[in-house]
């Protein structure tokens, strides 16, 4: 059986300020779907939401996947039933090497029983893997080496995620602008990365303004998040409109989710 | 699989888990026993039983007198809770030589494989010194360094055997005068290594204490002397990460280093005291032209700690180093920090300080900078960052920085952080417990501090790290 993932009505609030406002989705394992939409339209909120960051509240709705209700895990659970989020802005942990993280974190994924305390990958044989997969993302050995997110370039960081990813195999990754802050040569190789370490094992959310990443990764579908809530939904030829034209006719086509989407703006003008 | 990974670990209460982790006893086997409380006579026995000269036997009377004579510190911890009357002084342990891995209880063996300590450190730490694998190591390692003129030995030991030179320094750098425990460890004090380092000899391996087979155990008023003579170089690494349980609840040693000109030392501690203890050290170094002495410093457990390594700077060129780790969990506070006393134009310091508080744990840094008049063109650069795992735990800043010349470069930084929610998260994402992401964050945030530790140590120092914080977070 696939392994679906699917959001059902789900309503989010931040500090209280509603976010999502109905948002409904299935993904089915080895599809890809693209989700585009104004800033501030709630796309990142979705994917924390489904990563269950406790400073997102679901208020209504429910996350499954399979037969699991992921709004009963903590993060850690759900990363190890095989969710995956690639993040927009990764935080710094400084002091910890790359190496030790993944190889902590790869010992939990794949034993997803283990408890604190007991045996990890051996080194060596996690040693090679990582080597390998670094190889295949073109990234310098060093990086093993190197404090997670410490310091890193905006191209360094999303290739981190990226080799992340590479490592976790995750059944659903969720990309948050993977593509933001790269040039047009770090984005076709991320596209690539993305589709040679295992496009077709996983699930994919692909959160972008372009639709370069989507290049090596054609969705299956595009969804156009405004106001908080999935507008529309079609094929690539939605991304490559959106891309040319902006969002222009979503909004005159979707008055009420515009109004919402003012609504929003306004609140977080008043905030700020 | 989904009720497994749903399933909540019951919550153990910290404390407790720490007992059980760290502590272990052994039966009692004391050759002599001395009865509890400190006078003249007291002090007397313990210098008979020892079989010291006489002019050792007066410098512990005279200490004693000083010690009598001093007021209780009333700054740093608390110490209202000492009864000086109700501690034992001397404990002269069994026979060590004579027991065999055989005899040590299960339960200790247990206890190291737990903590995966090493095996030769083991047989160490269980009282066995007899024959170890490591004995063929250490048997070579003596005979190079007997070679080169370097001795190493239990500082009882070297009294009897090195009285000339043991009399010309000891005493000398921390005098019975400098503080009440200082007085109290030179009235009573036991064990504790002893090297001297001839010039230019450049010791190539760490010493520890676990390689003088003739010695007498880690006492509660260890007496530390080393002496590097010019050009010479030596690493000393004391304790480790193993609990140190004790029946009595004061310790307080003594450490002096002399590090003369070109020459220089690093001494490397770790310790992890058992929740009762009160660890009252004295550690000082003093350094010549251009000489470099380097403490690194790791202090968990214990009830309360006061510690400050120091370094005298007394001629042109003189380097002191401070590194420090400092982790308060429940019941405990860790009043550490360090002291460099700058006495010589164009000398320099740094001091770096790590402390974590979790769990209602204290932790204090007090530190002292202090540039005295002509010592121009010196330079100290400070370093404290303190984390705080919990709102119910607490971290405060002490630093005291006097300076009586102009020239001078002085820098000093501090700061405080609490562990982020948005790095539990990312950590998280990734699989990690929330016990697994705080202890890597805690590692992150020593590493600094530990990659300067022998690699053993460095990896006990994060397993221990990761013990600490397993099932206290909920």
């Amino acid at each position: 059986m696939t392994d679906v993932l699917k959001v059902e009505n789900l309503h989010v609030s931040v500090d209280g300020k509603p976010i999502l406002r109905g948002v409904e989705l299935v993904i089915r394992r080895g599809e890809v779907h693209a989700l585009m939409g104004p800033n501030g339209s709630g796309k990142s909120t979705l994917g924390f939401a489904i990563m269950g960051h406790p400073g997102y509240e679901v208020t209504e709705g429910a996350i499954w996947l399979n037969e699991v209700n992921l709004l009963e895990l903590e993060p850690h659970e759900r990363a190890r039933l095989g969710l995956f989020m690639a993040f927009q802005r990764p935080v710094a942990i400084p002091g910890v090497r790359m190496a030790d993280f993944l190889r902590l974190a790869a010992s939990n994924m794949r034993n997803p029983d283990r408890q604190e305390g007991e045996e990890l990958i051996p080194m060596r044989q996690f040693r090679k893997e990582l080597l390998e997969k670094m190889q295949q993302l073109r990234m310098d050995p060093e990086f093993a080496r190197r404090y997670v997110n410490d310091g890193f370039s905006g191209g360094e960081m999303k290739r981190a995620e990226i080799l992340q990813m590479a490592i976790l195999r995750p059944k659903f990754a969720i990309l948050d602008e993977t593509d933001s802050g790269l040039d047009v040569d770090a984005v076709r190789l991320a596209s690539q990365s993305i589709a040679e370490i295992g496009r077709k094992e996983m699930g994919l959310l692909i959160i972008t303004h372009h639709d370069k990443l989507l290049e090596h990764n054609p969705p299956d579908q595009v969804h156009v998040m405004l106001g908080g809530r999935i507008v529309e939904t079609g094929g690539p030829e939605l991304a490559r409109e959106l891309h040319q034209k902006g969002y222009d006719r979503i909004r005159a086509q979707h008055p009420e989710a515009a109004e919402a989407e003012r609504a929003m703006r306004a609140q977080t003008a008043q905030a700020s | 699989m989904i009720t497994e990974t749903g399933k909540k670990k019951p919550q153990t209460d910290i404390a407790q888990v720490e007992i059980n982790k760290y502590d272990f006893r052994t039966e009692e086997r004391y050759v002599y026993k001395a009865r509890k409380g400190l006078d003249e006579q007291i002090v007397n026995q313990i210098s008979d039983l020892k079989g010291e000269p006489d002019w050792m036997r007066q410098f512990r009377l005279r200490a004693l007198k000083i010690f009598q004579s001093k007021p209780i510190p009333r700054w740093g911890g608390k110490l209202d809770e000492l009864d000086f009357q109700d501690i034992y002084y001397y404990i002269k342990p069994a026979d060590r030589q004579g027991r065999t891995w055989e005899e040590v209880p299960e339960e200790i063996k247990r206890t190291f494989d737990r903590l995966g300590i090493p095996e030769a450190e083991r047989k160490y730490l269980a009282g066995v010194k007899a024959q170890y694998e490591s004995e063929v190591v250490y048997g070579s390692l003596r005979e190079e360094l007997a070679k080169q003129g370097v001795i190493f030995l239990d500082t009882d030991t070297a009294v009897k055997e090195h009285p000339d030179l043991v009399r010309q320094y000891f005493g000398t750098i921390v005098p019975p005068t400098d503080n009440k425990f200082a007085a109290l460890n030179s009235a009573v004090w036991s064990g504790g290594s002893f090297i001297y380092v001839p010039p230019g000899v450049k010791v190539e391996y760490p010493l520890q204490a676990y390689f003088r087979i003739n010695a007498e155990s880690m006492g509660q008023f260890e007496r530390t002397l080393i002496i590097v003579d010019e050009g010479a170089y030596v690493h000393y690494v004391e304790g480790c990460t193993a609990p140190m349980y004790s029946s009595e609840s004061l310790h307080s040693a003594v450490v002096e280093i002399i590090v003369k000109r070109g020459a220089r030392c690093r001494y490397t501690t770790i310790q992890n005291w058992a929740n009762n203890i009160y660890n009252l050290v004295t550690k000082r170094a003093v350094a010549y032209q251009d000489a470099t002495m380097e403490w690194i410093d790791g202090n968990l457990g214990s009830r309360l700690t006061m510690k400050y390594p120091a370094v005298y700077m007394l001629e042109p060129g003189a380097r002191g180093e401070i590194l420090s780790i400092a982790f308060a969990s429940r019941g405990q506070h860790q009043d550490a920090g360090a002291k460099v006393v700058h006495c010589a134009p164009y000398t320099s310091s740094r001091i770096v300080s790590k402390s974590i508080s979790k769990n209602g744990g204290r932790s204090s840094y007090r530190g002292l900078v202090r540039i005295q008049r002509g010592a121009h063109h010196s330079k100290s650069n400070v370093v404290c960052d303190a984390l705080i795992l919990d709102p119910q735990s607490r971290s405060d800043t002490y630093p005291y920085i006097e300076v009586e010349e102009d020239d001078v470069l002085i820098g000093h930084e501090a700061s405080v952080s609490r562990i982020g929610e948005e790095q539990l998260f990312y950590l998280m994402s990734r699989g990690l417990t929330e016990a697994e992401a705080s202890a890597m964050i805690v590692n992150g945030f020593i590493e600094p501090l530990v990659r300067e530790l022998p690699m053993e140590y460095a990896v006990e120092m994060n397993r221990l790290i990761q013990l600490q914080m397993e099932g206290s977070v909920g």
